[in-house]
């Protein structure tokens, strides 16, 4: 497998976890749009420091060639599903806490689920 | 050395998100560990295999490996991980409207 077609699979992957296996939907909130563009200048700089100086260097093959600050345009489809996974993780996790926080007794107390309602419907 | 300078820079110049502007990531030291360790698992198995295709190489580094991973690679997805998680954090600390769960307080 290329590395073209592995970022495919990598994106998808990100995808997938944030969607369907963890449902954070991280890639439909504005503020996680933000904090991947902060990442993306950041990766710009890095990944041109590593590959620009010679530190990291790929097959040819394994690109479709095109680049940006000196890295293959594949490396941004990397750092965009190491971010999208990281920080669905990072929400998940803090999720559950608060379910563990708030709970025991949210599914089975219908009282205590009150409060989360109101909040979720006072949020646009 | 110039790999390890950068992922050193990395830390620093994220530090005062840490330190002045309160995202409070390193002081939940567990849900960071429970971040990362799933996303390393992932990213390094993914490098070792692009290794051993042949796909990327490494020049001018400590020389030190874990099988064919060197170690600012193994660093490198703990420490952009850990500057990702920083980053979302401050913009949510600094957003505090913009929210990325329905039912999170934050």
């Amino acid at each position: 497998m290329s590395y073209t077609a592995a970022v495919a699979v990598g994106v998808a992957g990100a995808l997938v976890l944030d969607l369907l296996v963890l449902r954070t939907r991280l890639v439909v909130r504005r503020a996680f749009w933000t904090a991947y563009a902060i990442c993306l200048l950041f990766q710009l700089l890095v990944n041109g420091v590593l590959t620009g100086r010679g530190l990291v260097t790929y097959a040819p093959r394994t690109i479709a060639g095109v680049r940006l600050a000196y890295a293959p345009v594949e490396d941004l489809a990397f750092g965009f599903s190491l971010v999208l996974q990281t920080l669905a993780w990072w929400v998940w996790w803090g999720r559950r806490a608060r379910q563990a926080r708030t709970s025991p007794g949210t599914a089975t107390d219908p009282r205590r689920a009150v409060p989360t309602r109101t909040r979720r419907s006072s949020t646009p | 050395m110039l790999y390890l300078l950068v992922l050193l820079a990395c830390v620093v110049v994220t530090l005062p998100l840490e330190l002045v502007l309160g995202v409070r990531v390193y002081r939940r030291p567990l849900r960071l560990l429970l971040t990362l360790a799933p996303v390393f698992v992932v990213f390094v198995g993914w490098d070792a295999l692009a290794i051993h295709a042949g796909q990327w190489s490494y020049h001018r580094l400590t020389g030190v490996h874990i099988g064919d991973v060197p170690l600012e690679e193994l660093l490198f997805f703990l420490v952009i991980p850990t500057c990702a998680v920083l980053t979302l954090e401050a913009v949510r600390r600094t957003k505090p409207s913009w929210r990325i769960d329905e039912d999170a307080d934050g």
